[in-house]
């Protein structure tokens, strides 16, 4: 642990586009060079309300898409759900409006050497980085099947391009108002029993974290989950976010899920202790 | 402007300039780095360290509130040995001016952790925090009781010696700030930190409950600005020879003469690193510009400056 978020910097980044997708914004930023440090997994602390704001706080947001090279310079793409007065400010804001971001923070997702089979899981917009992650795991051979879930049809995240690098889509709504009427674990036992798949991926509240570790437990396959704590600095100084995990030795200590996470392995979080004292 | 002279003095420890970081607001460094080279500012504060390693208090720890807010974190922490043993080898190769900051359950816990630091090299100064409001004993928090605080801070100087400089931090949420500060100056603090957080509670509407997982928390942020001003102000006028090192909200370079202004020596910066990871590093050229443009050739000059007698008076 020398070096924490060693790519990380704070920028102004150009909002290069914000448009509205169902329930959110897709919000695209220029983050120039910076675009190449950031990967599936990786999130931006960005500072909200302006410079006379009472929100004193930078808000998290997962990336969800990079793009390098382009003439413009590298830009990083959010899919922002207008629900506090942050996120709302967020997605009030125009094209060519600078806004203040830390970038790239956190883990990131682990890619297979081999090109393995491996499933998404993605809750509500936590699909939205899982689209990201399926291009970097497509190009690195593996088969990717997606599960998205959400409580009805306009909290799913699907974007027809995202769709490309993935082998099948499924989607579960709560109310069966799109796909199948279920819960987004409900196919999972099966498709691991019957599918070769080696890894899970998975983005979401965490309940939907918990319920899927607790089907990958009883395989051999790893889980690799972003978890949402809520945070207050994103760098690792506040010790607000954080969660019990075990290390290789059992031992249980509260990790931060703002540089510890927020990948982290899933069977290594102890699910059935967070929120609580140990 | 590039001659004007910003350091300062918290008991016999030397800082080139007056800007620390907040305990429990920077980890042990290692965190803030990746952002500006922690030997630019006056020092590093580090999070208090108890005797023994300490998870802390149940999520969420954190809620925003107006103008600031409200963390409930219970001194998680890896220990005195393992903060001795990982944390200060780190500092001193950043070659960064480090305060060591310490909480005790006990009298005799904060003995025992200033005994540890005693032989530590590297270390500019101690900060005893007797003013942690997330404890789970109201009663515990020996900063509210003025006898309690003497006697920590006695055994602490007992300990100690008479060699790193002794900084109490005390808490605002008290009836008389200044009974206090002049019982743990006769106590044998070298210097104040001025103030803890201020206790406070949000309710969560959807569960009709206290939203954190602790129920109270410490406010901190700008809304407590002017309450720490208040409290810097007040002690310095008591014990105008005691430094302070003055903390509460401060974002800018405005705030942090504001404080100087007060009576504080040095100025701590928290909650606004936790919204600008460069925030120190900003404020500190903003005050420089700004002692610049009062007029002032020396952060000494301008320490206390609101105390001065009225013209003709």
């Amino acid at each position: 642990m020398t070096m924490i978020n060693k790519n990380a910097a704070q920028l102004n980044a150009m909002v290069v586009s914000n448009k509205r997708v169902g329930q959110y914004h897709q919000i695209i930023l220029n983050v120039g060079d910076n675009a190449e440090k950031c990967k599936p997994g990786n999130f931006v602390a960005i500072k909200v309300g302006g410079d006379n704001s009472r929100m004193v706080l930078r808000r998290a947001f997962a990336i969800s898409r990079v793009t390098k090279n382009v003439a413009f310079g590298g830009t990083i793409e959010l899919i922002v759900a207008p629900h506090g007065q942050g996120s709302k400010w967020l997605c009030a804001q125009q094209e060519g409006a600078l806004i203040d971001v830390v970038t790239p923070l956190g883990t990131a997702f682990g890619i297979p050497t081999e090109p393995v089979q491996v499933l998404l899981v993605g809750g509500g917009y936590g699909s939205a980085p899982l689209f990201g992650l399926a291009e970097v795991l497509n190009a690195r051979g593996c088969r990717v099947d997606m599960l998205l879930g959400a409580s009805t049809a306009n909290k799913i995240y699907a974007p027809m391009e995202g769709k490309r690098s993935v082998n099948s889509l499924r989607i579960f709504t709560e109310d069966g108002s799109m796909g199948q009427k279920g819960r987004v674990t409900d196919p999972i036992p099966s498709l691991l029993s019957d599918l070769d798949i080696a890894v899970v991926y998975s983005c979401g509240p965490m309940a939907m974290l918990a319920a899927i570790n607790d089907i990958t437990m009883q395989t051999e396959v790893i889980h690799q989950c972003a978890v949402e704590e809520s945070m207050a600095c994103g760098i690792g100084i506040c010790m607000t976010c954080v969660l019990p995990v075990a290390n290789a030795q059992g031992e249980i200590s509260m990790l931060r899920s703002c540089i510890d996470g927020p990948v982290m392995d899933g069977a290594l979080v102890q699910w059935d202790k967070v929120g609580e004292v140990l | 402007m590039s001659e004007l002279d910003l350091s300062t003095t918290l008991g016999n420890a030397w800082f080139p300039t007056p800007i620390f970081t907040a305990s429990g607001c920077a980890s042990s460094g290692r965190e803030l780095a990746q952002f500006f080279a922690l030997n630019e500012i006056g020092g590093v504060v580090t999070k208090s360290v108890m005797s023994k390693a300490r998870t802390g208090r149940p999520t969420p720890r954190m809620a925003e509130t107006p103008s600031g807010m409200l963390n409930s974190i219970g001194l998680q922490g890896p220990g005195i040995d393992v903060f001795i043993e990982k944390d200060i080898p780190y500092l001193v190769s950043q070659k960064a001016r480090t305060i060591v900051s310490i909480a005790g359950e006990t009298v005799e816990e904060y003995s025992t952790l200033a005994r540890k630091l005693r032989s530590v090299a590297g270390i500019s100064a101690v900060e005893v925090n007797i003013s942690c409001p997330n404890v789970e004993n109201r009663g515990l928090v020996f900063a509210c009781d003025p006898e309690a605080s003497r006697r920590v801070i006695d055994g602490v100087r007992r300990t100690l010696g008479g060699e790193l400089p002794i900084i109490a931090k005390l808490s605002p949420d008290v009836t008389d700030l200044v009974a206090i500060a002049k019982g743990v100056v006769d106590a044998g603090a070298d210097a104040l930190a001025l103030i803890n957080t201020v206790l406070g509670m949000v309710i969560n509407l959807d569960t009709m409950r206290p939203h954190l997982g602790g129920k109270t928390g410490g406010l901190s942020g700008p809304a407590i600005k002017p309450i720490a001003v208040r409290a810097v102000y007040q002690v310095h006028a008591a014990l105008p020879k005691t430094p302070i090192l003055g903390m509460g909200g401060i974002s800018n370079g405005r705030d942090a003469l504001e404080m100087i202004v007060a009576g504080a020596s040095g100025v701590s910066i928290g909650t606004a690193s936790f919204g600008n990871p460069t925030a120190l590093v900003t404020i500190q050229n903003e005050l420089r510009e700004l002692l610049h443009a009062k007029g002032f050739a020396s952060l000494r000059d301008a320490v206390g400056f609101a105390h001065r007698e009225e013209a003709g008076k």
